[in-house]
């Protein structure tokens, strides 16, 4: 008894002395700033940076390469914070939130087809393009809201709806659409186009109530072209984002009613 | 030449109701010139073709519209005289929308008198005999010819096998065993004789090839009218009857019930077992193209189903709307509840019937609520059916739940890239779970990775 005690606290001081002369020849040498800039960040590990994870994001930062202001989801005050530990200047970044583009809900966008397949919008759009008449609009079978890391989208009378306020801007919703009609936003725009279809007028109104026919009221409305708060992509119009309109009667005005003030869902979390 | 039964049955396989009492003793309908067609520049597999006219331009029939666009791709010529009313993105049989040339067949040039039909040929005949191998080729892929059975590859590319790889066997595909469709059992009992010349022409091609007709047991008229067209064929020439099973049409399975031989896993093809296998359909266009001069410009489509006033089997000009298919028949008996452009078992549920028909168009079903259930699909009770139904040996069972989980490693390692997609599995699951779907998904996923990875590859390289 006496011996195994003996034994096993010698082979354990031993251990310990070779730790300790390991620990302090062998250290790798780690900048502290890695650890306090990665305490900073949100930890959501969204991946919306382009780096994986937080940390790989903190590493890039402390090593110099990455732009401190590629964090979607931490915004302004932790891009202020990493600025205080890093001592370089915060490039100014403006909180950007997804935006479905689209508003044809059951009872506006006509339904061509029973689809009774797999639950997911990129199996359904390989279905003859999906089960709504417009080929461009949003199937409603949810493939946004199963990637969102936050939980912001869902699916209202088969439309996505983006949570404005949960929305982190990481844009996975953005890469996963099949028909490419979520875009990040600056939270701070109010008026938005929500149709994606550039077809003539005719053959929008064929399959939905309440698609954009590419009229030119809103531009007219908002000032013209030389104001530039539109651009147009075929038949379509689209809110240019570096200049965005603000006087909310367009939106009253325009014919097509594919406008709307805020169209981010508020789901009251 | 002799008539034998196939020597080899590949595994798996099932047994839908064939239905094809419908449209079976129908003899081919030529319709009439429809006012309207809509060409589409996709009507191949590989790249659509480049569209060569503009709006206003008048085109005469078998003039060039589209012209091929890269190595797997053929050409598009006009079905019919006409004006192009428009060129526009419009949906196809099988759900993309590729560009498509609208043209009004009952608009004149101005000035001109109603033109007298031309009876010249499109394109000089040939003489098959004297005409050398690359003049027969070039004829091929002139008249825009592509498997007319359904995947539509470029037929010229086929009869041209890459240096080392000698086609030892040409394979007659005339087993049809989608249900319902009759378009190719009409052309073999109507047009044997073209058939025989189309052999004739595509052995010259090849070097002289064995050949094998394989037709399903259930068509002996067709395996009658076959043996009388090729009875004093000299060379090594086989009717093969295949047992009645679906999928007995699919390729690889055809050389196997046929010659034995089992083609690996994609991206090869059946030309590395020394084998190519063609289409009746294809055949006789063969035939047509090098002896009358006449390009791919129509083909048979089997209209069917129990909503159809009169099924029929159309002679059809490519680019023909559904809908005068559809009028053509007598319109529908009963409003239908689901419309498929192809078989049941692996064609595309469509929409509209202002889809217009192309070179692989085998058959319009238009099926009444009677034959169309509704039903959700449930959690797999693990019975194996699809496994013992699948006929390229793939466990459909893991590989649906491995997608379900969006583990598409899983699936690959599982080999789904083998799937043919014929349907056997989601038609014997008890669950009703759409395994092929599945299949297709975890399929689509992987190219798409694969071409990513192939366009990083090229950008590295250029760095």
């Amino acid at each position: 008894m006496t011996i195994a005690i003996v034994c096993i606290a010698g082979v354990g001081l031993v251990a310990a002395v070779v730790l300790a002369v390991a620990d302090k020849y062998l250290s790798v040498k780690e900048d502290p700033r890695i650890g306090m800039v990665t305490a900073a960040l949100p930890g959501a590990n969204c991946g919306g940076c382009g780096f994986p994870g937080c940390d790989g994001y903190a590493r890039a930062l402390v090593a110099g390469t990455a732009p401190n202001g590629a964090c979607a989801a931490g915004g302004d005050a932790c891009a202020a914070e990493i600025a205080k530990i890093l001592g370089v200047a915060a490039t100014a970044t403006e909180k950007r939130v997804a935006l479905v583009k689209c508003c044809g809900t059951r009872s506006e966008a006509i339904r061509v087809g029973d689809y009774n397949g797999i639950c997911d919008c990129n199996v359904a759009a390989m279905t003859a393009g999906g089960d709504k008449g417009c080929t461009y609009g949003c199937l409603g079978y949810g493939a946004c809201a199963n990637v969102c890391p936050k939980g912001a989208i869902s699916i209202h009378d088969g439309l996505a709806k983006v949570d404005k306020r949960l929305c982190i801007g990481c844009g996975k919703c953005v890469a996963i659409c099949p028909k490419k009609l979520i875009e990040l936003v600056p939270a701070s725009a109010t008026i938005h186009v929500l149709c994606n279809n550039p077809d003539k007028g005719p053959s929008v109104r064929k399959v939905c109530g309440v698609g954009c026919m590419g009229c030119h009221l809103c531009e007219k409305n908002s000032g013209g072209k030389e104001a530039g708060h539109f651009t147009f992509q075929g038949f379509l119009a689209k809110v240019n984002y570096e200049n965005p309109p603000t006087d909310a009667q367009i939106v009253a005005k325009c014919p097509a009613k594919c406008m709307a003030e805020d169209a981010h869902f508020e789901s009251g979390h | 030449m002799k008539t034998v039964k196939s020597p080899f049955k590949f595994k798996g396989g099932v047994h839908p109701d064939y239905n094809k009492e419908l449209a079976r003793e129908q003899p081919i309908e030529k319709l009439p010139l429809p006012a309207e067609l809509v060409i589409s520049m996709s009507q191949h597999l590989g790249a659509p073709a480049k569209c060569l006219v503009k709006v206003g331009d008048f085109v005469k029939r078998g003039q060039v519209v589209g012209e091929k666009n890269g190595f797997i791709s053929v050409c598009v010529r006009a079905s019919a005289d006409g004006k192009v009313k428009a060129i526009e993105k419009r949906l196809g049989p099988a759900g993309g929308k590729a560009d498509a040339i609208i043209l009004d067949t009952t608009a004149k040039p101005d000035g001109e008198e109603a033109a007298a039909p031309v009876t010249e040929p499109i394109l000089p005949p040939l003489d098959w005999k004297t005409a050398s191998r690359e003049d027969l080729l070039k004829r091929v892929e002139d008249a825009g010819i592509c498997g007319m059975g359904g995947a539509g590859f470029p037929t010229n590319v086929k009869l041209n096998p890459p240096p080392g790889k000698r086609c030892e066997y040409l394979i007659l595909n005339g087993a049809e065993c989608e249900p319902y469709l009759t378009a190719d059992y009409r052309v073999m009992l109507e047009n044997a004789p073209r058939i025989r010349l189309g052999v004739e022409i595509m052995r010259k091609i090849l070097g002289g090839p064995a050949v094998r007709i394989a037709i399903e047991a259930n068509k002996p008229e067709a395996i009658k009218a076959m043996e009388d067209a090729f009875a004093d064929i000299d060379g090594n020439v086989e009717i093969v009857v295949l047992p009645v099973l679906y999928p007995q049409g699919s390729e690889k399975h055809q050389i196997y019930a046929t010659v034995g031989r089992v083609v690996p896993e994609p991206p090869a093809l059946p030309i590395d077992v020394g084998c190519v296998v063609e289409n009746v359909g294809t055949v006789a266009a063969i035939a047509d193209a090098v002896e009358l001069g006449e390009p791919l410009l129509t083909r048979v489509t089997t209209v069917s189903g129990d909503a159809v006033t009169t099924p029929k089997n159309i002679l059809a000009p490519c680019g023909t709307k559904y809908s005068d298919l559809v009028a053509f028949c007598g319109g529908e008996k009963v409003p239908p509840a689901k419309v498929v452009s192809g078989g049941t078992m692996m064609g595309f549920a469509v929409s509209t019937l202002e889809i217009a028909t192309t070179k692989t168009t085998s058959g319009l079903l238009l099926l009444s609520p009677k034959r169309v259930t509704q039903y959700a699909s449930q959690p797999c009770i693990n019975c194996g059916r699809c496994v013992r139904a699948c006929p390229m040996n793939l466990n459909a069972a893991d590989i649906a739940k491995a997608v379900e989980a969006d583990d598409i490693k899983a699936a690959e390692d599982a080999h789904v890239m083998s799937c043919i997609e014929c349907g056997a599995c989601s038609f014997s699951c008890p669950a009703y779970r759409p395994i092929t779907q599945f299949c297709r998904r975890a399929k689509n996923s992987i190219r798409a990775r694969m071409a990513a990875e192939k366009a990083k590859a090229a950008a590295a390289a250029k760095k």
